[in-house]
C-alpha cells in the first residue's frame, strides 16, 4: 500500500479538472489519478502510489545525485586521517 | 531510448561502484570514532536496507534502525472494530490489502477483516482507492465504506476526488490518515532512549511535503536529515552525507532523492489535502496521543464522512495493545523485532499476532521475511 514505484505514463486524459493516466506499472497496465504540478506526457515516468501519480521523475537528476560521492572519491575523501 | 527504470536500477541497485561508497563510509566512521545512530523512516526503506543487507556492510559504529514508518502498524485498532461491525451487518469494508488482518480491539471476535469476511462480512480488497471508487459505482446500490489508512503519501488520491466531487454518494470515506512531521517532532522530543545522529526521511512523503517539511530537524534538534530514495545505493549514499556532516561538526537537511522531491513538494496535492482534511490529536496505536498528528474529513465533506455516516467514535481509553507484543516498542526504534519473545513463534507473517507483522511496511514483518534467522544477535 506504502509503496511507490516508478511507472511509464502510456496514455493521458482528464474528466473535468481531473487527470487520468494509463501506466506501465512493471508490465502491468493501471488506470491511476494524477495530482503533479507539472504537465505529463506520454512517454514520462512517474512515481504511483496507490493508484496516483504522486511525483515526475527528473531523468537529469538521476545520474547528477551519483557525483556527490564520485566528487568525494575523487577528492580523495578529503580526510585527514 | 532505454528505459529509464532500468537505468535507475543499473545505477542504483546493481552498480558495482557501491563497495567504494561502502569504503568510504568506513573511513568516515573510523574518523568519527563514536557510535551513530541513524534511523530511517519508512517501511521501504527498511525494507531496502534489510533486504540488501546494508546492515551487515556498516562498521561496528554505525548503527541503521527502524523508525514510525509503517501507518498500519500505528492505526487504531477502533476503527477495525467498528469496521468488522459494518461489514457484518452488510455495509461493503473496501481496505488495502495491507490492513485486511490488522488486527481489532483485544478480544475482539472476529479478529480482523480478514476474519470477519470469513464469517460473510463484505469486504473488499483494492489497490487504490480509484479501485474503490470503481467498486461503489459497479455496486450502485449497496453502502461501501473505505478504510482509508496511510500517510502522506495515501492521502492525495482521496483528497483529489473530493475535492473534484468525483466520489459517489454510497462511499464513505473513513480517515485513519497519521501524519509524518507530528511523530517525528514527538520521538526527538518525548522519547527517551532513541538519542538519534542522523534520519533518513522518507522519499515519498517527502515528494508530496517537499523536503522542506524536515528542516526543523536539524534547526530544531541538530540532526542531520536526508531525504532518501530506495534502492540500496540511495540509502548507502545518504548514510555517507549524514557521517559527512557529521564529521564536519554541521546539522544540515539534505536531498538525496531530488530526481523525485523538489523542495516545496507537490503543491498540486498539498493543496487538495488542506482543502478537504482538518488536522487534530490523534492517538497512534502502541504509542499515545500525538499533537496535531492525525487527520479528518472537514465538514464540507461529511457527506462521504463514515465518521458522521456510522456514529463511529474514538473511545475513552484504548484497549488495543496485544498482551506480549511490542510493535509499540518497535516502531519507536527502541526494540528490534527479534528482542521481543514472540518474534517468529507466536507471530509471523503467515499468522500474525501484533500489528508489526501484519503490514508489508512493518518492521517485524519485513525482518521475519529478509533475515536468515539463524544468525544470532542481530
Ligand atoms: S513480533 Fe509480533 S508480537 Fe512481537 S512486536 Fe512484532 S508484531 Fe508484536
Amino acid at each position: 500500500m506504502c509503496l511507490g514505484v516508478p511507472a511509464k505514463v502510456l496514455r493521458v486524459w482528464s474528466v473535468g479538472e481531473l487527470r487520468y493516466a494509463e501506466v506501465d506499472l512493471g508490465g502491468l497496465s493501471k488506470e491511476v489519478i494524477l495530482a503533479l504540478d507539472e504537465p505529463v506526457n506520454e512517454g514520462d515516468y512517474v512515481i504511483v502510489h496507490a493508484g496516483m501519480g504522486i511525483s515526475k521523475i527528473k531523468e537529469e537528476e538521476v545520474e547528477e545525485t551519483l557525483k556527490i560521492w564520485e566528487d568525494l572519491y575523487n577528492q580523495g575523501l578529503h580526510i585527514e586521517q | 531510448m532505454s528505459d529509464l527504470r532500468l537505468r535507475i536500477k543499473e545505477l542504483y541497485e546493481r552498480n558495482p561502484k557501491a563497495s567504494e561508497i561502502v569504503k568510504i563510509i568506513r573511513d568516515y566512521a573510523s574518523i568519527i570514532k563514536k557510535h551513530v545512530k541513524i534511523m530511517d523512516f519508512c517501511g521501504t526503506h527498511e525494507w531496502t536496507i534489510t533486504y540488501y543487507g546494508l546492515r551487515s556492510l556498516m562498521p561496528n559504529n554505525i548503527e541503521l534502525i527502524a523508525g514510525p514508518g509503517c501507518p498500519v502498524c500505528v492505526t487504531p485498532g477502533y476503527y477495525v472494530e467498528a469496521l468488522i461491525k459494518l461489514s457484518l451487518e452488510g455495509v461493503n469494508v473496501i481496505t488495502y490489502g495491507d490492513a485486511f488482518k490488522l488486527p481489532s480491539v483485544r478480544g475482539s471476535n472476529p479478529k480482523s477483516l480478514a476474519e470477519a469476511k470469513a464469517l460473510g462480512g463484505k469486504v473488499t480488497v483494492v489497490y487504490s482507492f480509484l479501485d474503490a471508487v470503481k467498486v461503489a459505482k459497479e455496486r450502485p446500490n449497496e453502502e461501501h465504506v473505505f478504510f482509508s489508512v496511510g500517510f502522506e503519501t495515501t492521502m492525495p488520491a482521496v483528497s483529489t476526488t473530493l475535492y473534484y466531487r468525483a466520489v459517489p454518494h454510497n462511499l464513505y470515506v473513513l480517515s485513519a490518515h497519521r501524519l509524518t512531521p507530528p511523530i517525528m517532532k514527538y520521538l526527538m522530543s518525548n522519547v527517551k532512549g532513541v538519542e538519534l545522529d542522523g534520519v533518513l526521511a522518507p522519499g515519498h512523503v517527502s515528494a508530496i511535503l517537499g523536503s522542506n517539511a524536515w528542516e526543523f530537524i536539524p534547526k530544531d534538534y541538530g540532526v542531520t536529515t536526508v531525504v532518501t530514495g530506495f534502492e540500496p545505493l540511495d540509502v548507502l549514499l545518504a548514510v555517507l552525507l549524514i557521517l559527512k556532516s557529521i564529521k564536519e561538526g554541521r546539522a544540515e537537511l539534505l536531498n538525496e532523492y531530488r530526481r523525485v522531491v523538489k523542495p516545496e513538494g507537490n503543491l498540486t496535492a498539498k493543496k487538495t489535502i488542506n482543502e478537504v482534511f482538518t488536522y487534530v490529536d490523534s492517538y497512534w496505536r502502541g504509542i499515545g496521543v500525538v499533537e496535531g498528528s492525525g487527520a479528518k474529513l472537514k465538514a464540507t465533506y461529511e457527506r462521504n464522512d463514515a465518521e458522521v455516516r456510522y456514529g463511529i467514535k474514538e473511545p475513552k481509553t484504548h484497549s488495543d495493545i496485544i498482551p506480549g507484543c511490542r510493535c509499540g516498542e518497535v516502531v519507536l526504534g527502541l526494540r528490534k523485532p527479534t528482542e521481543c519473545p514472540l518474534f517468529m513463534k507466536v507471530c509471523t507473517p503467515e499468522n500474525p499476532y501484533g500489528p508489526c507483522m501484519v503490514s508489508s511496511e512493518g518492521t517485524c514483518r519485513i525482518w521475519a521475511e529478509n533475515l536468515p534467522l539463524s544468525v544470532e544477535g542481530i
